[in-house]
């Protein structure tokens, strides 16, 4: 409870940074925002061009040419949220070593900082997909109404492992440079450019145990499938989301009092 | 008492070091896990800050002063004994810290207020006296990262004093921004001191600690080692600079009451030091602008390469009227013998203000104390100086001018 008022009491600050944040990433850019959309747009499209043009990857089951190209965007939009706020979670108390040494404010700020900037991001980009999809004629469904319940779980999923791994980060640099490994290997076990129905059957089960995977078929149900998603799927992946983020908050109240020991 | 501000009560801060992430994880959760190694930057430090005082914290790189200073502010934990503190703390320990290069100053001070715990109503507030007191102009409302270094301290100095804290820390951050701009930051921490706040700050600069500070503490080693008055503590550190072995140093007190810091190996000494008018006798008072001689006779207790006499004359707070010594005047006496007496006559104008003033002396090899030290005494000898035949002036030198006046035929 003292994290939440401690967080309310800092909302201006929090809210003020996230601006600042956003700002500061493509500041002296020319067309500053717009990379936030072009980078998982230009990663969709090199996916797009390579592997359905060069490899001829189809979709099943779906009357539409761009089918393929929709799938890649919905399944990057999902793990761009999950990777975004891992990869900035892990760094983020590094990063602000010397606001943690010298100035006394609430440190769980942090984390949300890079929550809030991860959630925006993603809207901007859905935003973007949203238009590019009308364009394409494939128009969004009902079924968009339930993306918000995708973001939350993968939001508390990222969130969860970010703050462990973030903690455990100050204290051992090498968390990092594993993260950077694993994840990109965790990226190629999530269908994200592939459909989970072309994978064989000897790594059927790291599909099958991988909780990132029902949650970015949240994205590819709704955005390219137009049906609600599957709720059964996402048992496993919020009881874990949940377990994370009740371990990364113990971490962080235990670890509190020597992160800037370490630092 | 009871206008205590900050309480340091037998202080200790340890780092520790595990084997491995996961033994310290494990201690975490089972406190029977011992670390790998522990260090120790503050032992056991106590003390107490009033309201309206100010103390000054020196020591050398090393000693804990910044690590006191960060469990003062809260940003690291205590291992054992307790800080009180009774009102809310500003800290300049490093200025600029929070800011976005790519925000201008407005929106800068809008992000790091709040980092620093202001509301949003009190940023809308403050907002206008900072944009005032930095005196940045139009910068204030240009990208940060376009600040001259100057600026850029001017606007963070100025969001750290915005409000009136009960305690202000300072950590060696004052002589930043230009000349007016350091007097005009000096004078705002002596306003706030008028006002009752109080000031622990932590600097090299005996200049700042002796205007500033009600009283200083020395801490070498996470213990403090000295406390009491600026000047006192001050030429005791100076003496342990000057001796790294930390043994020679004596203290003796003298009749007013103040204390004399002696230092060094002893290879030479001073056995008689005096000032003398020009008939020859010794004065304790003499007159503004007198003609007046010091001799100090050495004496040498063993064979020494090179023998340099260095002296400062000092005004009742410590501050170095004028000082040199004869590596600079190019009087070097080279290859010196056990038992070799010298006397050096200095003679010299008395043209300081009205007040009183102490000698220190210092016997070295080079134009430093530091590479070989065989006497240094502070206040080696007591002189004041009156007003006997000059009109009324103020300040701490006699200039004798000469003042013309012409009427104009308009």
């Amino acid at each position: 409870m003292g994290y939440l008022r401690a967080v309310i009491n800092y909302r201006h600050f929090i809210y003020a940074s996230i601006k600042g944040e956003m700002k500061g990433r493509f500041a002296r850019s020319r067309i500053g925002a717009l990379w936030f959309i072009l980078h998982p747009l230009a990663m969709a499209l090199i996916y797009a061009l390579v592997l359905s043009e060069v490899l001829g990857a189809k979709i099943g089951g779906v009357d539409n040419k761009a089918a393929y190209s929709i799938y890649l965007m919905a399944g990057i939009a999902g793990w761009g949220l999950f990777s975004e706020i891992v990869n900035r979670g892990i760094t983020i108390f590094i990063e602000q070593e010397s606001a943690l040494k010298k100035i006394m404010f609430p440190r769980i700020c942090l984390p949300i900082i890079v929550l809030g900037h991860a959630i925006i991001n993603q809207f901007i980009l859905i935003l973007a997909i949203f238009v590019i999809f009308c364009f394409y004629g494939h128009f969004p469904t009902i079924h968009w109404l339930a993306l918000p319940l995708g973001i939350i779980i993968i939001s508390a999923f990222g969130m969860g492992l970010g703050l462990i791994l973030g903690i455990l980060n100050v204290f051992s640099r090498d968390i990092a440079q594993f993260m950077a490994v694993i994840l990109n290997l965790w990226f190629w076990l999530t269908p994200i450019v592939y459909t989970p129905d072309i994978v064989p059957d000897s790594i059927a089960p790291a599909l099958y145990y991988n909780p990132i995977a029902p949650l970015v078929r949240i994205y590819q149900d709704i955005i390219l499938y137009n049906t609600w998603p599957d709720t059964n799927s996402l048992l496993f992946p919020i009881t874990l989301s949940a377990i994370f983020l009740i371990i990364g908050l113990i971490i962080f109240k235990k670890a509190s009092a020597e992160i800037v020991d370490e630092l | 008492m009871s206008n205590i501000v900050l309480k340091v009560n037998h202080v200790k801060k340890q780092f520790n070091s595990y084997k491995s992430l996961f033994q310290r994880i494990l201690s975490w959760f089972n406190p029977s896990i011992k670390p790998l190694k522990s260090f120790d930057a503050v032992k056991d430090i106590t003390f107490n800050l009033h309201k309206g005082e100010s103390i000054g914290l020196i020591g050398q790189n090393g000693a804990g002063k910044s690590t006191l200073l960060k469990l003062i502010v809260g940003t690291i934990q205590p291992t054992k004994g307790k800080i009180q503190v009774y009102g809310k703390v500003s800290a300049i320990l490093e200025l600029g810290i929070g800011f976005n290069p790519a925000l201008t100053g407005y929106e800068n001070i809008k992000q790091t207020a709040g980092l620093l715990g202001y509301s949003q109503k009190d940023i809308e507030k403050i907002i206008p006296d900072i944009e005032d007191f930095a005196e940045i102009g139009e910068f204030f409302h240009q990208e940060f990262r376009t600040y001259s270094s100057g600026m850029q301290a001017r606007l963070a100095f100025s969001l750290a004093t915005a409000t009136r804290p009960e305690i202000l820390i300072i950590d060696e951050v004052l002589a930043v921004g230009d000349a007016y701009f350091q007097h005009k930051s000096f004078n705002r921490i002596r306003e706030f001191r008028e006002q009752g706040s109080a000031i622990l700050m932590v600097t090299h600069d005996r200049g700042a600690i002796q205007s500033i500070c009600d009283k200083a503490i020395l801490i070498e080693n996470g213990l403090v080692i000295r406390e009491g008055p600026p000047e006192e503590v001050f030429d005791f550190y100076n003496a342990i600079i000057a001796d790294k072995e930390n043994k020679n140093i004596q203290t003796k007190e003298m009749e007013d009451g103040k204390i004399q810091v002696s230092s060094g190996t002893g290879e030479a000494k001073v056995i008689e030091i005096g000032l003398y008018d020009k008939n020859e006798n010794k004065v304790e008072f003499a007159g503004v602008g007198d003609k007046l001689t010091l001799k100090i006779k050495v004496k040498c207790n063993a064979n020494l390469d090179k023998l340099v006499l260095g002296y400062s004359i000092k005004d009742r707070l410590g501050q170095i009227m004028f000082g040199t010594n004869t590596w600079h005047t190019q009087q070097i006496i080279n290859e010196v013998t056990a038992g070799d007496t010298f006397v050096f006559s200095i003679k010299f104008n008395a043209n300081f203000g009205v007040g009183s003033y102490s000698i220190q002396t210092a016997l070295v090899d080079s134009d430093t104390h530091l590479t070989a030290n065989y006497e240094w005494v502070d206040l080696a000898y007591i002189f004041s100086l009156v007003n006997n035949d000059k009109y009324i002036f103020n300040g701490c030198i006699w200039n004798d001018p000469e003042i013309e006046i012409q009427k104009l035929i308009t």
